[in-house]
């Protein structure tokens, strides 16, 4: 099983760690990978609010280079995700703007023909792998561990470019994880809401409103810990929540929130550091001592 | 078919009412739309249940409610595509606007937000003779917008007004779109400027998509808010933080192939705000205490003038 690895702007930036403990999963599972180096950014969204067809063409760019490869793209953050699924819906139903993105490729000597799938870590654990086989990577069966699905709206979102009705079962793929892993899902409304992360610099208070709801929320129904497949809502989680809190709860930041490759690093056994758990601005030590205490099957 | 519908109840003008939820269970035909199954209810069953629709088929947006937690007109939504083996429907009043009674919410807050984007054709001159005459292309350009049939489901499932009621929303925005697209209009410079600088704003979108996700008639408000941004900054307005945090990403991308979070979030506080610049201190700091700051050299794309050529072909093609 081998895919054109796209691990993102964050991973190989601000959240290191997920970019370690993907890898150590991915080798654990079988994957083997290769990483578009000459890959842009997707844009996350952001640069599309100047330029959607720069957007475009640099994502379907990276698309064509997987495809040259004849590999499917695999990503580690719902944004990444998102945007690239974006992109390649767009073009894929308007071979008119095919055609006018493949004129600006041509100078590199690219040509994408739409067969490229991208697919987040998430869905290949469950789609390629199969949650039989993934089980049967873990080493603990994490009972009496409660987490919170967080999925980042570029994961569920719009449902129809993701691809939700022709692979049912992407809209609940964040708790088959969980289930698979042995934890118990807590199940909220804000799961699939927003994380407050692309407003953090414009309007920080409706920001920080955002991640004390979503961690209030996880808080109060006794979670252990929220499990997310996007560094960007993990960025603004994990580090907005201490300041998020205060202001409006008034009370301490302790939900720690786990990358996606962390919670199937700590089931299949891999150790706080590897994981770089101890990394996160919300302490972790609680969850990981907790899974510690698990013995191996 | 056997159905369990699980409405949410309330009064909220009978004294001592709590929202609570009721559930009843109901033998329709499998061809029942969910509103056919509230009506059944309501009819038949238990006649105390208020709810609101008038054309049944999708025309008059009177039927939004919330079903599994989302947003939808419920004559456009059969019971078996979401409950096929007589799973348990969830049905609330719609979100983010006050309830007048079980499934039935006034529209105030939501006409109020229409209000705040002045809806109307405002011409600085009368027509030379006749009436205003608009090409065909540019009426097909805001047939998306003009499909809003004004339910509310957009702004029933929107992030951000679920914590700030000051947010213009994503029908008014999709409105206000509307109007600065009409070529008939002659205000579109100073709408886009207000829109731009009012607080609760185009910048204000998270762009969470749940407007586009929810809307049942194509409208993708979010899609306009998002041509809203690109247009106000054209139309030259680059005071806010949402234009600089989005330009300082097209550049960083445009000059590394990759984007670099330091510099996107030292431009989008701006380099002369001082106060927002030491507000990013703290985060600052305990980020470099468990490594995890991102790097002051960004990581960079190989063979990254590749990508400024890209840039350059697309840029020229808009100008």
């Amino acid at each position: 099983m081998k895919y054109a690895f796209y691990p993102g702007c964050v991973a190989r930036g601000g959240a290191p760690e997920l970019f370690t403990s993907a890898v150590a999963v991915m080798e654990r599972l079988g994957i083997e990978w290769e990483e578009l180096t000459k890959a842009a950014c997707t844009g996350a969204g952001v640069l599309q609010e100047k330029n959607r067809k720069m957007g475009d063409v640099l994502n379907i760019r990276t698309l064509a280079m997987a495809e040259e490869k004849g590999l499917n793209v695999l990503v580690i953050c719902s944004t990444c995700q998102g945007v690239m699924s974006q992109a390649n819906h767009r073009v894929q139903r308007n071979p008119e703007y095919l055609a006018e993105i493949n004129a600006v490729l041509a100078d590199e000597g690219l040509e994408y023909k739409g067969t490229t799938e991208v697919k987040h870590l998430l869905w290949v654990a469950i789609e390629d792998i199969g949650v039989e086989a993934l089980k049967n990577t873990f080493q603990k069966q994490l009972d009496g561990v409660k987490l919170a699905p967080f999925y980042g709206c570029y994961m569920v979102r719009p449902s129809e470019a993701l691809g939700f009705k022709e692979n049912p079962g992407r809209d609940t793929s964040l708790e088959t994880v969980i289930e698979a892993v042995g934890g118990e899902v807590f199940d909220f409304p804000g799961k699939t809401a927003c994380c407050g992360f692309p407003i953090l610099f414009i309007n920080q208070a409706n920001s920080l409103r955002m991640v004390s709801n979503h961690t209030g929320a996880a808080k109060d129904g006794g979670a252990d810990a929220m499990v997310t497949p996007c560094p960007l809502c993990h960025l603004n989680l994990d580090g907005y929540q201490p300041k998020a809190r205060r202001k409006n709860r008034g009370d301490k930041a302790d939900m720690p929130i786990i990358h996606l490759p962390q919670l199937l690093g700590l089931a299949m056994g891999m150790s706080e550091k590897q994981l770089g758990l101890q990394r996160h601005i919300v302490s972790t030590k609680d969850i990981v001592r907790k899974v510690e205490l698990i013995p191996a099957k | 078919m056997q159905t369990n519908l699980k409405v949410k109840r309330q009064d909220p003008e009978a004294n001592g009412s709590q929202p609570h939820f009721q559930e009843y269970s109901i033998d329709i035909h499998p061809d029942s739309t969910i509103l056919d199954a509230l009506i059944y209810v309501r009819e038949e069953v238990d006649g105390t249940l208020a709810l609101r629709c008038s054309c049944r088929a999708s025309i008059c947006g009177s039927c939004g409610m919330k079903v599994n937690g989302r947003a939808r007109l419920v004559c456009k939504t059969r019971v078996a595509d979401l409950a096929p083996e007589g799973e348990q429907l969830t049905v609330e009043p719609m979100g983010n606007q006050r309830v007048i009674k079980d499934l039935v919410v006034t529209l105030d807050t939501f006409f109020d937000q229409i209000k705040r984007v002045e809806p109307y054709m405002k011409p600085d001159k009368e027509p030379e003779s006749g009436e205003f005459i608009a090409s065909n292309e540019s009426m097909t350009n805001l047939l998306t917008a003009m499909n809003c049939i004004m339910c509310g489901c957009c702004v029933s499932d929107c992030t951000v007004l679920e914590v700030d009621d000051n947010f213009i929303g994503p029908a008014a925005l999709a409105k206000a779109w509307r109007f600065t697209e009409d070529p008939r209009d002659d205000q579109r410079d100073q709408r886009l400027k207000t829109l731009n600088d009012e607080d609760g704003g185009i910048w204000d979108c998270t762009r969470c998509m749940q407007c586009v996700e929810v809307c049942p008639k194509d409208v993708a408000p979010m899609d306009r808010i998002m041509e809203l941004r690109d247009a106000a900054i054209e139309a030259g307005n680059r005071d806010t933080h949402g234009y600089h945090h989005t330009e300082s990403f097209y550049n960083s991308v445009k000059k590394n192939g990759r984007l670099d979070e330091s510099r996107l979030a030292l431009d989008s506080a701006g380099w002369t705000s001082i106060p927002r610049l030491l507000d990013l201190v703290p985060v600052g700091l305990k980020a470099m205490m468990k490594g995890k700051l991102p790097p002051l050299f960004p990581h960079k794309a190989e063979d990254k003038q590749k990508i400024r050529d890209v840039y350059e072909k697309v840029e020229g093609e808009r100008e």
